[in-house]
Order: C-alpha cells, then structure tokens, then sequence
C-alpha cells in the first residue's frame, strides 16, 4: 500500500484542511433516510470521474490513453435518453443498450490501436471528435428530457442512506480490482504495458489484451454516462461528459500510474479522483469563485507531477535520479 | 507500378489530393461556391485556428503535443480585449503584450518538459487548465472592443480581383508563410524534424534537444496568443470561453494535414491544407442548407481514420 501513500496523505490534508476551516465541511444530517453533506457531496460528484479513471487507469498500463470517454458519455446518455423517450423498453433494457452501445464504442478504440496499430492518442481523437456529432445527430441537437423515477434513481437515488452512485462506483472497482489482482489479467495488462514485444514473444496477444482493454474503458464510460444522464433526467450532448476525460487522465497521474505504462494502480486513480473533486467542493464551499477552480486544480496536478519527477527531485533533494527515468 | 515520389510525401498528397476532391465536389453540388469570395472566406474564417494549427504543428514534429492552444487563445483575446477597453492601452502597446504573455505561458510549459522530463500531455493539459482559468478570472464574460483602431484594422481588407480578402487572412498565410521558411530552411527547424525523428540520436550529434524543446513550446505559445489577437479582430470582442476544444480541432488539422503525431515528419504546408479542409466542410454543409453542423465533426473524424489508415505503412515504428 506504500505507493498509495503519498495521494493519501494529500487527500487527507486536503480534508483535514477543509475539516478544520470549512464550516459546515463535516456535517451530515439524515433527511428521508439518507446522508447530506459535503462528504457524501464529492463521493456523489466524484462517481463519474472515479469510474473513468478506472477504465483509463488499465488503458495507461498498457501505454494508451483513452480521449474519447467524455464523448463515449454524452453517447450512452443520448441513447439511453431517447429510449426512454421514443419506447416503452424496461429500465433495465434501456440500460443494457445504453451500456452495449458504449461497449461496442470502446470496441472500435479497441480494434483501430490493438489491430489497426494507430498510435492511441490518433485512434481515440478520432471518437472524441465525431462521437459528440453522432450523439447529436442522434438527437437532432436536442437536449433530451425525460421523466422515468427507475432510471432516476441510478443518478439520484439512495441506498442505506448513501447515493446509489457510490454502491455503483464500489461495485465497479471491487471488480476490477479482483479480476486484476486474482487473474492473470492485471498481469497480462501491464506485461504489454511494459514491453509489448517481449510480451507477444512470451506467447501473450497484445492485440487482443488492448482491445478489451479500451472495450471496458468505453463500458466505464457508459456507466458515468447513464449516470450522468440520470442525475439531470435529461441527454445534454454539449456538456456531458465534456473535459471529464481529461480529468480522469489526472486523476490516474495524480494517483501515481506513470503515463509511460507497465504499472496499474486503480486505487491511487481513485484516491486522485476524490483529490480532484474534494479540491472543486472546497474552492465551492469556500465561496472562491467557480473561475478559480481550474487555475488551482492546474497548481495541484503540477505540484503533484514535479514531486513525482525524477529530475525535479535530483534538483531539489539532491537525489541521484533512479536510472530508469528516460535522459 | 513505382511512383516517382518519396515515401514521406504520400501522406501530404493523399491529404492535398482530399482537398481537391472535396473542393471539386463541393463546387459541382453547390451554386457560387466555386467563388473567389467564398475561397478568401476559408482563410478568413478559420484564421485563428489555423494560426493556432502552426504552432501546433512545430510541437508535433518535435515528438510533442499542446493541449493549452485553445485556453492560451482565449487568454489572449479577453487580456487584449480588458487592455484596450478597461485600461486604455493603445493597441499598439496591448498586442505586443500579449504575445509575450502567451509566448511565457508556452516558455513555462517548454521548461518543465525540458527540465523535469515531464510528458508534455500532460504539462500542457496543467496548461490548459491554468490559461483558461486565468481568462476567467481576468473577466468572466465577452467582451466587446469598441476601439477605433482596431475596428479600422478588421474592417480592413486586400481587394484582389473582385474578392476582399481580411486582414485576419492575410496574418494567418503570412504566419504560414514564415512558418514553412523556418521549418524547410532555419537551424532551429531542421533542428525540430532531427527532435521529433530520433531524440536520442539527436542529441549524440550535439543537436540543442533541451532548447529546441523549450522553442517549440514558447513558438506554439506565441502562435496561440496570435490567434487570440486574430480572434479579436474577426469578432470585434475578447472572449473567456473561446476556443474550447479547439486544441484537438488543430491536431486534427495538423494530423489530417499528413504530419506524424510520432513527431519527425510532416509539413507546414499540410497543416494549412488541413485548416482549408476544415473550411471546405464547414461552408460545404452551410451551402447544403439542412444537414445538421455537427456532421462536420463526423466528417472531420472519419477523415482523420482514413488518412491515418492510408499513412499507416509508413508509420510502422513506436511512438
């Protein structure tokens, strides 16, 4: 847990921080059964981010980055929206084709950089770019708004007195981090993150483990999405999603996986999730203006990155830099 | 059949060969778009991104990429436009001052590439957060110029048979101009190609890696704060949420334009055939009159898969 620590122990200040300035930062109160307050506030706002991050953090152990999730959202949300709308499908239909839309989404990422070979920068500019013109083309470049308290409830409902996103967002992580610590697919993830030609000479398909990689990113996407989408009761394509992915590449930078691959920590992502929404609710909470939000979270991921640079350290600790940094 | 042409051209004429294609089409289709006018148009209208697309294409040959043009532009417009319209500067003071703030916002983000080896994804992408958070503290809303100079300047225009073209075209094909001097003819720009094609073997020949680098980045800086200047002019206003995701319209310009995104290979001269694309889709569904504007991001998207599948043998090593 040693590699964690460090975004802990900043997620911590951060909240002690706010524990000790913030009036009102600390408090819960039940009403009708469930938790208010700005604890349970950046668990519930930070769910969307939390689960992109998650998908991304596997597609950086593999050396890809996935651009395309903000977008892959606003699809989802838009599909779901209007099924809803147009037919008398059951929620839990809507959400298999929302969800089935966003897999195959992340399926074409998928096969354009794990059997097309595009760099993956290209490969999902490609979605980013066009898919927000499908999901409006989909609904004709309006915002679609609906009334349907089943699919509400996975935006805003509660269980045991907690958001319904949280259970979703545990639910998630709790798989992936048992398919990734007890199978060998954690294994196989940063083996081609690593060393793609060493790993396709061990008899591994790198191809192959990419694609699925991307598919469960674009899978994560689509849950933030109906997530999204059911938080608002409405398909807003403009806004939806839209700069969450690069939030979700800081929160996996902030929580340690080296951009350059090899290494998946789906903790430490989470962990930087929570620092990225935690430091929006205090710049909220503190009544900073809103236009200040970007500038600080810009400062904390610099100051986060320049800590974990290896000739910023040589520079200041005077610390020989360890070999493996690239000159 | 051998082609008489280098294997490095075929992306910049497969790309130079689209522009024809959907120029021709276009022209075919539509009534008056086959127009002196119409072809200014293109310049003028996609200045700023086009201007942003150079500086963006410096930074892709040299291995990197700038995620913040589109903030940095927005900064640029709303400071010239508080200047002039709150301060009172004179124009001729205010634009200078622009561009040097952009060119140190792109030095800064250039010197913890270089110096702390940080990948530049995401140095710029801090970047990005941190210019468009500027702009909205500096004022959180547009704001219109009223200043007689400037009016005089964006009203102003080259009448070249029949057609005015503004002077936000002309900045934008001199920046092009100048551009593809310095990347064909300059130290610094073979420097840029030796960077972007091998930086390890780049810098065994005693090649400046660190400054080139540092260049680059403060070169697509001061490219980005141009294009918010241009912006100024072509709208009369300064704005705090312009250019949002206009970074990734320019790598898409720069990338459909035939140039790398491993760094090393591509031109100046693609970029701005990228940009007129851009254009010749943009106004092609304006003529068409009922398809909806958002199929120019469909269009532009499965462009870039098809010229990314068509370069694709050439571009069979790691990023």
């Amino acid at each position: 847990m040693s590699k964690n620590l460090w975004p802990a122990v900043a997620l911590a200040l951060l909240l002690a921080f706010n524990a000790l300035f913030t009036p009102h930062f600390i408090d819960l109160e039940i009403k009708d059964g469930r938790l208010f307050g700005a604890l349970i506030d950046i668990l519930h706002r930070g769910s969307r981010v939390m689960l992109l991050a998650t998908g991304m953090t596997l597609v950086i152990a593999t050396a890809g980055i996935d651009l395309s999730v903000g977008a892959v959202m606003a699809i989802a949300g838009a599909v779901s929206a209007l099924l809803i709308k147009r037919t008398a499908l059951a929620v839990p239909e809507v959400v298999a084709i929302a969800l089935a839309v966003a897999l195959v989404a992340g399926l074409w990422n998928g096969a354009l950089v794990g059997f097309l070979k595009l760099q993956p920068i290209v490969a999902t500019l490609i979605l980013l770019v066009a898919g927000r013109g499908i999901a409006q083309l989909l609904t004709d470049g309006q915002i679609i708004t609906f009334e349907r308290p089943a699919f509400e409830f996975i935006g805003t409902g509660s269980l045991l007195g907690l958001p319904v996103t949280v259970f979703i967002v545990a639910f998630v992580v709790a798989v992936t981090l048992l398919v990734t610590r007890t199978t060998v697919a954690g294994l196989y993830v940063e083996a081609v993150g690593n060393n793609e030609t060493a790993s396709r000479l061990s008899g591994l398909r790198p191809g192959l483990v990419k694609l699925l990689v991307y598919a469960f990113s674009g899978l994560c996407a689509g849950v933030a999405g109906l997530i999204e989408t059911a938080d608002i009761k409405a398909a807003d394509i403009n806004n939806a999603g839209l700069y969450l992915e690069l939030d979700a590449i800081l929160a996996v930078v902030i929580g340690g996986t080296p951009f350059s691959g090899g290494r998946a920590n789906i903790l430490g992502s989470i962990i930087g999730a929570l620092i990225m929404q935690t430091l929006t609710t205090t710049i909220l909470m503190r009544g900073v203006g809103v236009e200040y939000t970007l500038v600080v979270k810009a400062v904390a991921v610099v100051v986060v990155c320049l800590l974990q640079s290896a000739q910023f350290r040589a520079i200041f600790f005077r610390r020989a830099p360890r070999h493996e940094a690239s000159p | 059949m051998r082609l008489p042409v280098s294997q490095k051209h075929i992306p910049l004429l497969s790309t130079v060969a689209v522009c024809i294609l959907l120029y021709a089409v276009a022209s075919i289709l539509y009534h008056n778009f086959f127009s002196l006018r119409v072809f200014a148009n293109f310049f003028s209208d996609n200045s700023f991104l086009g201007i942003a697309a150079v500086g963006m294409t410096f930074v892709i040959l040299s291995g990197g990429i700038d995620l913040s043009v589109g903030s940095v532009l927005a900064l640029s417009s709303i400071l010239a436009a508080v200047l002039m319209e709150k301060l009172g500067v004179p124009p001729l003071l205010a634009i200078p001052a622009v561009l040097a703030v952009g060119t140190v916002l792109g030095l800064g983000m250039g010197a913890a590439v270089r110096w702390f080896g940080l990948p530049p994804f995401i140095v710029t992408l801090a970047g990005m957060f941190f210019a468009r958070g500027l702009a909205f503290i500096i004022h959180i809303e547009s704001m219109p110029i009223s200043n007689s100079f400037y009016k005089a300047a964006s009203a102003w225009g080259l009448e070249v048979g029949g057609a005015r073209v503004p002077l936000t075209a002309i900045v934008f094909l001199a920046v092009v101009a100048a551009a593809i001097y310095v990347s064909g003819w300059t130290v610094f720009g073979r420097n840029v190609y030796a960077v972007g094609g091998n930086e390890e073997a780049a810098m065994l020949m005693g090649i400046p890696v660190g400054r080139t680098k540092l260049l680059v980045y403060s070169l697509s800086g001061f490219c980005s704060a141009l294009g918010g200047v241009v912006f100024t002019l072509y709208g009369s206003s300064g704005n705090p949420s312009a250019g949002v995701g206009m970074e990734l319209d320019a790598i898409a310009a720069v990338v459909v334009g035939g140039t790398l995104l491993s760094g090393g290979v591509g031109y100046v001269f693609g970029t701005l055939i990228g940009v007129l694309i851009f254009g010749i889709i943009q106004t092609g569904i304006t003529f068409q009159g009922t398809l909806s504007s958002w199929w120019t991001k469909v269009a532009i998207g499965i462009l870039l898969l098809l010229q990314k599948l068509l370069a694709r043998p050439g571009t069979q090593r790691s990023a």
